[in-house]
């Protein structure tokens, strides 16, 4: 009892002695008593509500009637292509309005007008009963005994024969369309790696694939891309290959010089730029978006989806965003005519990690 | 002898036709580097230094060129209105006429980009399905697909283009300003930036698809949905279950 009173004392502190009266239990109050509508009793306001929905009906079969005049009225070909406009708003608003007073009529029209009596239905019970449950059980009893599988082995093994091998022809087709080659290698490598004997219109000597302008497809020279500029690169004739937007997709690169004095190379990759023009693959290593917002005053390059930030001065590390590794370098060269070209493919593989990635 | 002779006056007269001076005559011929020299002293240098040489607030702008001081001038970047992330557009500080003085000052301490001609930014005479493929590529990214514009890092934003002039689009693309590379004219010759101009300006005609709310794609729509749209839905929800009077 002192316990109880504690209890209501923390519930309402400032009723001290009060929650003494409180019931031990609420009892249902039911629902509340029906109130009619006025319209149920009196004819006239019946009568208004009617009118109103009446109305609205009306607004809904005039919208119809305009929308279909209008299709008819508003000419669409040469040389008045420009009112497909006006054609598509007067037929939105004829089908949306001639809808939309349907619905609000027939709304209105249970609201104000239909019998407004509550009706009440209880919920039936959801257990059938226990004579029913024991029928049940015993069926099932007898199917197991009647089955008999354990002194049938031959059946019970062309049962486990047929349902192993019926969803093979789900997953042998589904496995195979993937593709017949099963050298996943190939993931790791672009467009961008050397060959022998290529179009030398394409690969320097033969061998290295020269760097091109997207979408121009023409060879870039090293004293065309001045300091403040940037430059979007595809592999040389790359949009005559086989699987070319599969291709261009891995291969892409951004090529920006920078003051030589600003760039902080690596000893081991002082040979893969050429005289502070450097080449980063495009393709961001967080969830492999092109990565292309170059500010040039600060030579951060930008990813639109997630805002991975990444320093073009310093090996194109990540300086800010979800990103977890630098952009790959595309190590590149000067040819005689002082065309760039690439002296190998990207070192890693580009974009985002896939299964055989270490970091 | 008398052939080399005849050599070097020829070669020396083909480049001088070939050169483009031409350019720079047109949009420069009456300008007046001497009083563009006095608006620089009074309205720039106090940043950029007597004789353009720059200073710790601001670079030299011995070489950026005319095309530079007229885009910086009519779009009203400069003067700076104040040390913020970007010189943003405001209305112009000095007439055409004060903008070409300076440009002309500029270039004349060294040489820059020029002033495009009319011609090179008619959009009429570009290729607008060119000019796309060459906007996707090259400056969609930060100017958004259509040239609506869209943010940078730090306070910094590429512009909308909607309003710009084909003349400011031209220089723009050529000297870079501020974030925005260059693209000169190797990388995007001058025929093909008059492509882009003509997609851009493409893009401001009256479009059949109806409200482009921005142009901004799903951040509009989407906002456009949940506040309008939801609002609509729960306000019809309420009404339906209100009891008639």
């Amino acid at each position: 009892m002192s316990d109880q009173h504690h209890s209501s004392e923390v519930g309402r502190p400032d009723d001290d002695g009060g929650a003494m009266n409180l019931p031990e239990r609420f009892e249902n109050p039911g629902l509340e008593p029906h109130r009619h509508r006025l319209g149920d009793s009196d004819p006239k306001i019946a009568k208004r509500s009617e009118r109103q929905i009446v109305f609205i009906f009306l607004i809904s079969v005039l919208a119809s009637i305009g929308g279909l005049v209008g299709y008819f009225l508003i000419p669409v070909d040469e040389p008045n292509v420009l009112n497909v406009r006006l054609s598509t708003l007067v037929l939105g608003l004829g089908l949306g309005l001639g809808m939309l007073g349907i619905g609000v009529a027939a709304v209105q029209w249970a609201r104000a007008l239909m019998d407004d009596t509550e009706k009440i239905e209880d919920r039936h019970p959801m257990s059938a009963g226990s004579a029913v449950q024991q029928q049940a059980f015993e069926m099932l009893r007898d199917g197991a005994k009647e089955a008999n599988v354990a002194r049938r082995p031959v059946l019970k093994g062309a049962v486990g024969g047929a349902l192993a091998l019926a969803p093979l022809v789900y997953l042998v087709p589904l496995i195979g369309n993937l593709g017949a080659d099963w050298d996943i290698s190939k993931f790791a490598h672009t467009a961008w790696r050397p060959v022998r004997g290529g179009d030398p219109e394409m690969y320097y000597q033969g061998q290295f694939r020269y760097l091109a302008l997207d979408p121009q497809d023409t060879r870039i020279r090293a004293a065309d891309v001045t300091n403040n500029n940037i430059v979007h690169v595809i592999p040389r004739g790359l949009p005559e290959q086989e699987h070319y937007l599969e291709e261009k997709a891995k291969a892409v690169v951004l090529l920006v010089r920078v003051d030589p004095a600003l760039l902080k190379e690596s000893p081991e990759r002082a040979s893969w730029s050429y005289d502070g023009i450097v080449a980063y693959s495009k393709i961001c290593t967080h969830v492999g978006c092109p990565v292309a917002l170059y500010e040039q005053q600060t030579h951060h390059l930008l990813c639109p989806c997630h805002q991975s930030t990444f320093d073009i001065t310093d090996a194109a590390k990540v300086v800010f965003g979800p990103a977890k590794r630098a952009l790959p370098q595309l190590p590149i060269a000067v040819d005689e005519e002082g065309y760039l070209y690439a002296t190998a493919d990207f070192d890693e593989p580009v974009g985002p990690s896939y299964w055989q990635r270490e970091r | 002898m008398l052939l080399l002779a005849f050599a070097l006056v020829l070669v020396g007269g083909v480049y001088t036709a070939v050169t483009p001076t031409t350019a720079q005559a047109d949009s420069l011929a009456s300008a007046d580097p001497a009083k563009g020299a006095d608006l620089f002293r009074t309205n720039c240098s106090t940043c950029h230094g007597t004789g353009a040489v720059g200073s710790d607030l601001a670079p030299s702008l011995i070489g950026v060129g005319a095309a530079s001081v007229h885009f910086q001038v009519t779009t009203g970047r400069m003067p700076m209105q104040a040390n913020a992330p970007q010189a943003e557009e405001k209305p112009p500080q000095f007439s055409e006429a004060e903008a070409l003085d300076m440009a002309a000052y500029i270039a004349s301490l060294g040489p820059g980009p020029e002033i495009p001609t009319a011609e090179q930014v008619d959009p009429a005479l570009g290729s607008p399905a060119n000019g796309m493929l060459l906007f996707r590529t090259n400056c969609a990214m930060c100017h958004n697909a259509v040239g609506a514009g869209g943010a940078l890092s730090e306070g910094k934003y590429a512009p909308s283009l909607m309003d710009s002039t084909p003349t400011v689009i031209y220089e723009a693309m050529l000297t870079g300003p501020q974030s925005m590379p260059g693209f000169n004219d190797a990388i995007l010759s001058p025929e093909e930036k008059r492509d882009v101009i003509a997609f851009l300006i493409e893009q401001r005609e009256p479009q059949p698809g109806g409200l482009s709310l921005g142009s901004l794609g799903p951040v509009s729509e989407g906002l456009w949905v949940f506040v309008v749209g939801l609002g609509v839905l729960i306000g019809f929800s309420v009404w339906i279950g209100s009891r008639s009077s």
